[in-house]
């Protein structure tokens, strides 16, 4: 009765901090073609917990990028609230890990040299920074691969020397947009179970953009569906799925009613 | 020890098969011009043949390889001196609102004023020594060398420099860390282009007043109906400018290492 109940007390405090909060917050573009100011973001709520898994997932142009950017900071709201717990000023950049769909890995620097720009950029000590990455690189699948340059290896080795350079920075917050997008079925679903693990290892707050309804339920605890029509946009499916989940899940039961609920609210 | 030996075999194979075709076009059209030369009797004064060419390098190499030397000194110089100015201005004005607004106009405009025009001012400034050579070549090679760096420095994916916001990179490591090792492929199509014409900017500051190179000596050979020494001359110019391309070709190899790396 009692352990139940601390559970319920530190269930109810998180419930209560989110990592991140978001209120009311809207954004518009300027098309320059027709001078016409288009609403991207309408009055969009948004939080995320501690620990959790979210994914956002919506068709293309519905926001999902536009909304990422502004969370990580590269971009500012018209209107609307952001409070992330331990940042205090204005300005997010650098204070979160923000992984982008392309690996962006810089052509002239090794695969180690790669993974500790974030280091580099905050001043670390390169000695310091490359055991960081040395220690790493196992978990990364790149041990034997760290004296590479990018262009000499394969799209999922990329892909996870740019996973590394967003860990190494060692923020509490991941943001990771549509991070295999570009790599094939099978490289992707190992990619998705690793993540999983990465995600227990090392306690982060994932916040995942996707296109994929599957890859979204498998991974997430909560899934935000974004829809294109302007109003009440924001759909919020809770994924009770247990852990650790396995690639079968996606067969079961529970797991397709879920896509049921998701198919819709897509297709609209 | 026999893998070196391999390699460096297979390496000279390589080279031999690129090689090959221009080579053989090449000797095939001296041997047409030699041989079409001698049957029509062109006199030697009017259209000397390979062999005269060959026999007036031979002869007279002390001459001419003093006058190459003064030639490839005024290039390396002038060059020199428009890759530091061309790089460092481009920089400048990438990095600066304020100076791309101030410099960036007077360098296009001042493009249409023909640079080997103003040798002759120059020689009026300078006189006849080394000086006006030099600013001619370090002029016409200028201006390739710092567009090509601004386009270099500019054409930045804007995926990479968000990226680089997003771990808290400030304007000047941005700039560093991305922009100049981006940029480095641009500006090494900027100094081929400016190399090829330092080497023509040096022959016509010479041709316009000089004591000495082989500008200089193609002027006084030509009254003297030396056309062979003219035409040595020529081709002791394009052996410096194949040369010269041959070292910026390395240097681009070396300094941008990993675009030619194997998959």
């Amino acid at each position: 009765m009692r352990t139940a109940g601390i559970h319920q007390a530190v269930f109810f405090y998180i419930i209560m901090n989110p990592i991140i909060n978001i209120k009311n917050l809207s954004k518009s573009f300027i098309d320059e073609s027709s001078n016409e100011n288009t609403m991207i973001l309408h009055h969009i709520d948004f939080h995320m917990n501690d620990g959790e898994f979210v994914s956002l997932i919506g068709p293309s142009g519905c926001g999902k990028s536009t909304l990422l950017n502004i969370i990580s900071g590269l971009d500012n709201p018209d209107n609307g609230e952001i409070n992330i717990s331990d940042i205090q000023s204005n300005n997010r950049l650098g204070k979160l890990s923000y992984m982008q769909q392309k690996d962006l890995l810089l052509p002239w620097k090794t695969v180690l040299d790669n993974s500790i720009l974030g280091l580099e950029v905050q001043n670390e000590n390169k000695r310091v920074s490359e055991q960081k990455a040395v220690e790493l690189l196992e978990t990364f699948g790149l041990s034997g691969y760290e004296n590479y340059y990018p262009n000499q290896i394969s799209g999922g080795m990329r892909q996870r020397a740019s996973f590394l350079r967003t860990i190494l920075t060692n923020k509490k917050i991941l943001l990771l947009d549509e991070p295999f997008s570009a790599l094939d079925s099978i490289t992707r679903s190992q990619m998705q179970k690793w993540l999983l693990k990465l995600w227990k290892q090392f306690n982060k707050t994932i916040l995942l953009v996707t296109h994929d309804i599957d890859e979204a339920i498998f991974l997430s605890d909560r899934i935000y569906v974004m829809q294109n029509n302007n109003f009440n946009s924001m759909q919020i499916i809770h994924v009770e799925l247990p852990r650790p989940r396995t690639r079968e899940i996606v067969l079961d039961d529970s797991f397709i009613k879920i896509k049921k609920e998701i198919l819709p609210l897509i297709e609209n | 020890m026999q893998n070196t030996i391999k390699k460096i075999n297979t390496k000279l194979k390589t080279v031999f098969v690129q090689w090959f075709p221009a080579v053989i076009l090449i000797f095939s059209l001296l041997v047409i011009w030699e041989i079409s030369c001698r049957l029509a009797d062109v006199p030697k004064w009017l259209l000397p043949v390979p062999t005269d060419i060959i026999v007036e390098l031979y002869e007279h190499w002390n001459l001419l390889l003093r006058h190459s030397f003064v030639t490839l000194y005024e290039i390396l110089i002038g060059f020199s001196f428009s890759i530091i100015s061309g790089i460092l201005i481009g920089g400048l004005i990438v990095y600066s609102k304020t100076l791309e607004k101030a410099i960036y106009p007077i360098i296009i405009s001042s493009q249409t004023i023909p640079i080997i025009a103003i040798a002759p001012i120059l020689l009026v400034w300078f006189g006849y020594g080394l000086l006006p050579k030099i600013l001619v070549v370090g002029l016409i090679a200028f201006f390739p060398i710092a567009v090509n760096t601004i386009d270099g420095l500019k054409s930045i994916d804007d995926d990479l420099v968000n990226m680089m916001k997003t771990l808290g990179a400030n304007k000047s490591q941005i700039f560093k860390k991305i922009q100049i090792p981006n940029s480095l492929p641009y500006i090494f199509t900027g100094l081929r282009i400016g190399m090829a014409a330092s080497v023509i900017g040096a022959v016509i500051s010479e041709w316009v007043g000089s004591s000495e190179g082989l500008g200089y000596l193609m002027i006084r050979s030509k009254p003297q109906f030396l056309t062979e020494r003219v035409f040595a001359a020529i081709f002791l110019l394009s052996i410096i400018g194949f040369l010269l391309f041959l070292l910026v070709n390395y240097c681009e190899k070396k300094i941008v290492y990993w675009r030619t790396l194997s998959e």
